[in-house]
């Protein structure tokens, strides 16, 4: 590393450029990136960091410009190429096969020298040496995002690359998960390999990066070493002006109680799912309680029960407003003033072939129905009325969009999210129940969002989070409780809470070892 | 030989043909693609199998020229929805459409000749077995491909790392192209394989079952091997299963009528759909099993993003 200023770069760019019809979604980029460092890609959603590595890694075509690996021009037609060149890649929309087990799903990835038989051992034992517990027989669609991520992890480190990139990886990792793949990171690196990290989470970057090229709006704005910066100076380059603060003052004392769940159990609907054990929970007006907890965890089954898309058995289990919902389905939620902002961005909250519009009507035709639809019995659609509201809610939260009204797939994950909980808030719910509210969604739009549930919890209303990001719990939560094997801890005041006691009760009083959440998988 | 064997024989010579196609069909579906032009492919089998074995005077050229035939087809087909893109479906149904049309014409002049008839094969030994021997090991080339082709299909699919792509690629083509995988060129052999399958199927008809050639002969065949591709929830042994139930329900569907048995043979000739429906009620009750199931592209178009 002594001569890096006079070394060749691993991998350079030249005035790499894509044009999307008239967006310049990538314009002129230059970037070099040493052999052996850990290079950090910043910038926001649809800053054209995507756009940029998608061209690295052979998936789209550059529309300008040049790659030089090692010092030579390359062209990188397509991801075989790529691999065959010597880069990898862990997605941030995964590239995972939901039928597939997870061992099948790394044995694509794998070289041909392996006996499809002793694939589950190996991919056990690889995932173990990594620091990324996996269950090699589990079927991916029945794994949690945070648990799908790690496959990816693994996946493309066993194709032994020279530089690998990573787009967010560590938006769903425990803190313990992502220091394990930072200890792997540097491992790579001290192997002399390159890694492209992308993320929006300054401390990370500064605490494994060597040096940082941040984008906006598709160009170059500035390269640093992220040591030598403060996360607020990177955010200026980033946003091009400065982060706005949560703030979660004016938070009063709690009103009525709105939702409240008692010797709440659930059986598990699939082998692979997790029971919901003896859960106690109640949110009153005013309040924010986030649930923290390490992926896979019965967050989802949490909040399936709690949205309606399971029903429980006991109707009494769910109290909201005072009114018995376990067994109510969730248009009859939403009619008592409830809102529910799903996991999944495509194909759960929201249908991506579809524009705007459609799944704005799509969520709520029967809560508003006297606002969106007209003709009684007929229940025509007042396309006038859901232009409007769709455009309203894009003003508010900021929504960047092409077009009026484009199809939701269209949107960068960012703005779709913004899109969808504006969806919901547009109502001004009386309970809102959302699971994680900024999954790879960039510091910006996350911070609006945030914003956004406090400032509605201000208003009068019940917010419950569930969140694995620990930073986004302290920032808005007023209590926080954390779920564990399908069992909700005492939800406490944030005051009360500090991280290493969140993390003792994530791990429910074990080590946290990678050993034991082994175990845990495979109980599952 | 007794009436049993013959039974079971009638029924056997009856399953191979809807064996062997939906096989073909179920490495298409496993790799995303939907091809319902199997009827189509089946029927330009026959009668390409008939008209060569007429021409060379050997059934086993003939057999050679319906797997030919069929290839040719499902090419047709690759190019109009995996090169141009076209709509699966619609490509399909054309397909089934020409090949019954064409097949007409080709036929004509074939009309009531009579035909050559492939050769059993008598594999020394085993054919000796009291009752299996007759019925297992002397039979026509085509049943032993028939489940050949079964038991090669399921190891392919589930044992081989190709298989493995294949199945990737049939549920999520997108995933499969950023890893590296060709998914054109596989969908392109699998379709291939389908048409020869299904060709072969056809000139099963046309030289094994009745040598003879007649205007739609294939008679829904196609579109039975279709529904026993959902039937067996794509997977090959089920497919085995399904197919000689199948078969089964259509000779006692002829035995029903030759007898005056008071089951309408209507019923029984819309049992194997009936069943069909059935097991895609059971696979959708629950998320999970069509989620492992189903190939989740099945039927949809793959325009690389470039």
């Amino acid at each position: 590393m002594q001569n890096k200023n006079t070394e060749t770069p691993l991998l350079e760019t030249r005035g790499l450029t894509k044009i999307f019809g008239s967006l310049r979604a990538c314009d002129g980029i230059d970037l070099a990136i040493a052999p052996g460092e850990i290079h950090a890609l910043l910038g926001e959603n649809g800053a054209g960091k995507s756009t940029l590595v998608k061209m690295l890694f052979g998936v789209l075509d550059p529309s300008g410009g040049e790659i030089l690996w090692k010092g030579k021009p390359v062209s990188i037609g397509s991801p075989g190429e790529a691999r065959a060149t010597g880069v990898g890649m862990v997605f941030q929309h995964f590239s995972l096969f939901e039928a597939l087990t997870v061992a099948e799903n790394i044995a694509l990835a794998l070289d041909g020298n392996v006996a499809i038989d002793r694939i589950s051992e190996e991919a056990r034992r690889l995932s173990l040496e990594y620091g990324l517990p996996l269950d090699p027989s589990a079927h991916v669609a029945d794994l949690s995002v945070g648990e799908r991520q790690r496959i990816e992890i693994v996946r493309s480190l066993l194709q032994n690359p020279e530089l690998i990139i990573l787009d967010e990886p560590t938006s769903v990792l425990t803190p313990q998960e992502a220091d394990k793949l930072f200890e792997t990171l540097a491992k790579l690196k001290a192997e002399g390999r390159s890694v492209l990290y992308i993320s929006h989470r300054l401390e990370e970057v500064q605490r494994i990066c060597d040096r940082a090229t941040v984008l906006r709006h598709g160009r170059v704005t500035g390269a640093c070493d992220p040591r030598q910066e403060t996360p607020s100076s990177l955010a200026r380059m980033m946003v091009g002006g400065e982060v706005a603060e949560i703030s979660g003052a004016g938070l009063g004392e709690p009103g009525d109680m709105l939702v409240e769940i008692k010797k709440l159990s659930a059986p598990s609907r699939t082998p692979f799912a997790v029971a919901l054990k003896d859960i106690d929970l109640a949110v009153r007006a005013g309040e924010v309680v986030a649930i923290a907890g390490v992926a896979g965890n019965g967050q989802s089954e949490l909040f399936d029960v709690l949205s309606g898309e399971d029903k429980v058995a006991d109707a009494e289990a769910i109290l909201i407003r005072g009114k018995p919902v376990g067994r109510m389905g969730i248009t009859e939620r939403r009619l008592l003033g409830c809102g529910f902002v799903p996991e999944e961005r495509h194909g759960h909250a929201a249908v991506s072939e579809m524009p705007l519009t459609a799944n704005l009507v799509l969520s709520r035709h029967s809560s508003d129905r006297a606002t969106f639809l007209s003709g009684g019995p007929l229940g025509l659609i007042n396309t006038d009325a859901v232009a409007k509201a769709c455009k309203r809610i894009c003003e508010i939260m900021d929504v960047r969009k092409s077009g009026d009204d484009p199809a939701a797939g269209s949107l960068s994950g960012g703005n779709l999210q913004k899109f969808i909980v504006g969806r919901e808030l547009d109502r001004k719910p009386m309970v809102l129940v959302v699971n994680q509210p900024t999954w790879g969604v960039d510091a910006g739009a996350a911070s609006r969002i945030r914003q956004a549930l406090i400032d509605l919890a201000k208003a009068g209303s019940a917010v419950v989070v569930i969140s694995q990001d620990l930073d986004e719990v302290f920032e808005i939560a007023s209590r926080i409780a954390v779920i564990n094997e399908g069992q909700l801890s005492v939800a406490e005041p944030v005051s009360t809470m500090t991280r290493e006691r969140i993390g003792l009760l994530m791990g429910g009083f074990h080590d946290g070892s990678g050993q034991a959440e082994v175990e845990a998988a495979h109980a599952h | 030989m007794d009436m049993t064997q013959a039974i079971i024989l009638t029924i056997m010579t009856a399953a191979t043909p809807l064996l062997l196609a939906a096989i073909g069909e179920l490495v298409v579906e496993r790799s995303g693609v939907l091809n319902l032009g199997v009827e189509g492919m089946m029927i330009m089998g026959a009668v390409a199998a008939f008209a060569i074995a007429q021409l060379t005077g050997s059934a086993g050229l003939g057999a050679l020229g319906g797997l030919l035939a069929g290839i040719l087809f499902s090419l047709l087909f690759g190019f109009l929805t995996l090169t141009l893109v076209a709509n699966q479906v619609a490509t399909g149904l054309a397909l089934t459409i020409l090949g019954l049309g064409l097949s007409g014409m080709i036929g004509e002049a074939f009309i009531g000749l009579p035909g050559l008839k492939l050769a059993a094969i008598e594999i020394p030994f085993l054919s000796d077995i009291p009752f299996f021997g007759r019925l297992l090991f002397a039979q026509d080339p085509i049943f032993y491909i028939s489940i050949i082709a079964v038991i090669g299909v399921n190891w392919f699919l589930f044992r081989s790392r190709a298989g493995l792509r294949l199945r990737a690629i049939g549920d999520s083509h997108t995933s499969a192209h950023a890893l590296g995988v060709n998914v054109v060129r596989t969908r392109y052999l699998a379709v291939m394989f389908g048409g020869a399958c299904a060709g072969l199927a056809g000139a099963h008809l046309s030289i094994v079952y009745t040598p003879q050639w007649v205007e739609n002969m294939t008679a829904g065949r196609g579109w039975i091997a279709l529904a026993l591709v959902v039937f067996a929830s794509w997977r090959p042994g089920r497919a085995l299963v399904g197919a000689y139930l199948f078969g089964a329900v259509s000779i006692g569907q002829l035995f029903a009528q030759s007898r005056g048995i008071g089951i309408p043979s209507q019923f029984l000739s819309a049992l194997p759909y009936l069943a069909t429906i059935a097991v895609l009620v059971i696979i959708s009750l629950n998320r999970r099993m069509t989620l492992i199931n189903t190939p989740a592209s099945l039927g949809k178009p793959f325009v690389p993003e470039r």
